[in-house]
């Protein structure tokens, strides 16, 4: 009797609070429980925000970020869940994103209104924006100066947009050289295959600090666009988005950011702007 | 399937002029590419065949060499490693100086690759003509070179038409390769223009489409070149 | 950019063995899965019915007219919208190269059995035995025997075509010769050693080739 009545209790017990779980998880959050992994995109020469270390495996600010998301997400799901690095680029992220085959997206991306008719994204983690990388030698201070000249894009940025519309508006006869990524990009430069190199400022003190000759290039010019980063996530998901919402917001109310801030951007010297303190403290939503 | 088709983003600017400048920068490649192929190719398959035995070793190594190399490497060699070897006024050349360094080095890459593809198909077309046509040739007092001239050459290069076009059609399918270094030549227009629209469905679906016009032109090109051409009495004419 | 450093490659070796098993593993399957497709492509060509026959030639005649980078793209990004489902991209790199390798596979292979003579065919059905039997037991086996030069030497072109993978960032040998070329600056030494690997295993495929031919012909 006894027996039945314990049977009888695990079994309600069960029932209790077996549908909870599985009524609640939906979408991607389902699809990370069936599967046991999270599958995140990374860049390959995004620094400091996700790059290759030594050992080829995929570093960074946003992917120490994305790390906290990921144990909200083993939280979310109940179990523990591998992580599956998956390499991106400013091309392939947003298909790769919206067709299933990455489930958050960590590295160096613009959230602007066009890609939200695409891709959803998490609470602002960087405010940077356009620039030019140039070797000093060359004499370029701004972009003005690239008249005639060379500059190499990224495809698919928002530099990419931002450089074309004003070579074309200002009718600077500049020949743009497409690239895959931002080592690429680097690379024309140092081989001088380009006059400067275009994306956004963090990234160009990223690629100066891991040049073999850091002294020969400068970054120059006006900032030409605004550029708050985010971790993209698939669209139409407010589940999964609201766990890496408050995984993000709980590191900016903690102050947990600043370390990890400390820690990818200190040894560029590089401190926080005032923009990003301020989006840091806005950004820190009560539970 | 969630997807928004909106097939009209093909005929609107820019993106329409993005396709044609796409279609026109593969074909321009693929043929400038063909051109050098087929010459340095046809030159190369005969020296594979002719007496002097440096000179056949020399056409092999060549064959050898290009074609044991993917032509995704050979391209990277020419456009990222080539410029860092030589002298840097000659690397400043290539990388800045060249009209359009992209395009040229794609079309060397591809034409110095398809050559040693090339060079095979006419090797063994010449070695198919029977030994008796070659000493029947050399019986009637004909020199080396005019061997060559009237009685192999002839009739090689009209036995070798089947596979020629099976290359060519390559060469178009290749081209594609380009884009890994900065060409927007089709394929790289079809990716630009997902980018700027998110409709990768159209725009593939018309790149993909493009290239089997392509192909279809380039059949219909070489059937025709092809009947025109045909020795009586030879294989491939001679069943019918 | 200096001289020629090897320690670059050196330092880089387990990195890059790594990838040259991703491009040998890749190439076994593709070339595994294309034979099997291929060898159906070509049954269906030659069946002998245009409602088998008529697909088979389209399909083999459509996909030889598209670029692979093409096809990869398709499965990469656009086939998952599809189906609902991600194929990442090894499998994507894997279903390209079958698809892709299967149209080249079944024209070899209809000439292979093409090249079976007609008589073997009628002896064996008169002795009984059923289309699958014969094809199974007679056509298929002398086949292969006669084709396996000609695959081989598909199979290293297929090998070469593994390098494409690049495109999608798949870490084939190609691919992370790019990734240390740039990430060390070292372009000449990285895509110079690139070219010497490929090149020693894809001669050395086509010796073996020759060797076959060879022996096929005594």
């Amino acid at each position: 009797m006894q027996k039945i009545a314990s049977l009888f209790g695990a079994a309600l017990l069960t029932l209790a609070v077996m549908p909870a779980q599985a009524q609640e998880l939906t979408g991607t959050l389902k699809k990370i429980a069936d599967s046991g992994e999270i599958v995140i995109g990374h860049r390959e020469s995004s620094v400091p925000f996700s790059y290759l270390d030594e050992k080829q495996q995929p570093v960074g600010y946003s992917i120490d970020i994305c790390l906290k998301v990921v144990e909200a997400v083993k939280a979310a799901v109940g179990k523990d869940i591998k992580v599956r690095f998956v390499p991106v680029n400013s091309q392939t992220r947003i298909p790769l994103l919206s067709n299933g085959t990455v489930q958050m997206e960590c590295g160096s991306t613009t959230n602007n209104l066009t890609r939200q008719q695409q891709v959803s994204f998490l609470p602002t983690t960087f405010i940077t924006g356009t620039k030019l990388l140039v070797s000093k030698a060359g004499g370029i201070k701004s972009i003005d100066d690239l008249k005639g000249k060379t500059v190499a894009l990224s495809q698919g940025t928002t530099n990419e947009r931002v450089v074309k519309a004003y070579i074309e508006a200002k009718k600077l006869d500049t020949k743009i050289l497409p690239v895959k990524d931002h080592a690429e990009g680097m690379l024309s430069l140092e081989t001088d295959r380009v006059d400067a190199y275009s994306t956004d400022h963090i990234l160009l003190f990223g690629l100066i600090g891991k040049s073999k000759t850091p002294e020969k290039f400068a970054v120059v010019g006006d900032f030409l666009s605004f550029d708050p980063y985010a971790m993209m996530v698939p669209r139409n998901d407010a589940d999964f988005q609201l766990v890496g919402t408050k995984a993000i917001s709980a590191l900016f109310r903690s102050g947990e950011i600043e370390t990890i801030y400390a820690k990818w951007f200190d040894p560029m010297g590089v401190p926080a702007e005032p923009d990003l303190k301020v989006a840091f403290r806005t950004q820190a939503l009560p539970e | 399937m969630n997807y928004n088709w909106k097939w009209g983003v093909l005929f609107e600017e820019p993106y329409l002029g993005w396709l044609i400048s796409g279609f026109g920068w593969t074909v321009a490649v693929s043929l400038c590419a063909w051109v050098i192929a087929f010459l340095l190719g046809s030159v190369i398959g005969v020296l594979r065949t002719v007496p002097s035995k440096p000179v056949r070793l020399f056409a092999t190594a060549y064959v050898e060499l290009f074609r044991n190399i993917p032509l995704l490497v050979q391209m990277f060699l020419w456009y990222f490693a080539l410029p860092e070897i030589l002298p840097a006024d000659a690397g400043r050349f290539l990388k800045r100086d060249l009209p359009n360094p992209e395009f040229v080095i794609a079309v060397i890459a591809l034409g110095l690759y398809t050559a040693s593809r090339v060079a095979e198909q006419v090797r063994a077309g010449i070695e198919s003509i029977s030994p008796g046509l070659t000493n029947a040739g050399k019986a009637s007092g004909l020199s080396t070179a005019q061997l060559y001239r009237h009685v192999l050459l002839p009739i090689s290069f009209r036995i070798v038409i089947p596979s020629m076009t099976s290359e060519f059609l390559t060469i178009f399918k290749n081209s594609s390769l380009a884009l890994t270094i900065g060409l927007l030549e089709l394929t790289a227009q079809a990716r630009q223009i997902t980018d700027f629209t998110f409709q990768g469905f159209e725009a593939f679906a018309a790149a993909t489409v493009l290239y089997v016009a392509i192909a279809l032109v380039v059949t219909l090109l070489m059937t025709v070149i092809e009947s025109r051409s045909r020795i009586p009495g030879y294989i491939g004419s001679g069943g019918k | 950019m200096g001289s020629f450093d090897v320690s670059v490659i050196l330092k880089s070796l387990p990195f890059l063995w790594e990838g040259l098993q991703l491009s040998l593993f890749l190439t076994f399957l593709a070339l595994v899965g294309g034979i099997l497709f291929g060898t159906l492509l070509a049954l269906m060509r030659l069946s002998g019915f245009a409602l088998l026959s008529w697909p088979s030639l389209i399909y083999v005649n459509l996909i030889r007219s598209v670029p692979f980078i093409l096809v990869i793209f398709w499965f990469y990004f656009l086939i998952p919208v599809i189906v609902g489902q991600p194929i990442g991209g090894f499998y994507s790199a894997l279903i390209a190269f079958v698809i892709f390798e299967a149209a080249y596979y079944a024209e070899i292979i209809r000439s292979g059995i093409q090249s079976v003579r007609r008589g073997q065919i009628d002896a064996g059905k008169s002795c009984g035995l059923g289309y699958w039997a014969i094809q199974r037991h007679i056509v298929l086996p002398q086949a292969f025997r006669n084709m396996t030069p000609i695959l081989l030497t598909q199979a290293i072109i297929l090998f070469q075509d593994t390098s494409l993978v690049f495109v999608v960032s798949l870490r084939d040998f190609m691919t992370v010769s790019a990734i240390v070329a740039r990430t060390e600056g070292r372009l000449v030494e990285m895509y110079v050693f690139a070219a010497i690997v490929y090149f020693v295993i894809c001669f050395a495929g086509s010796l073996l080739v020759k060797r076959l031919k060879a022996a096929n012909a005594t």
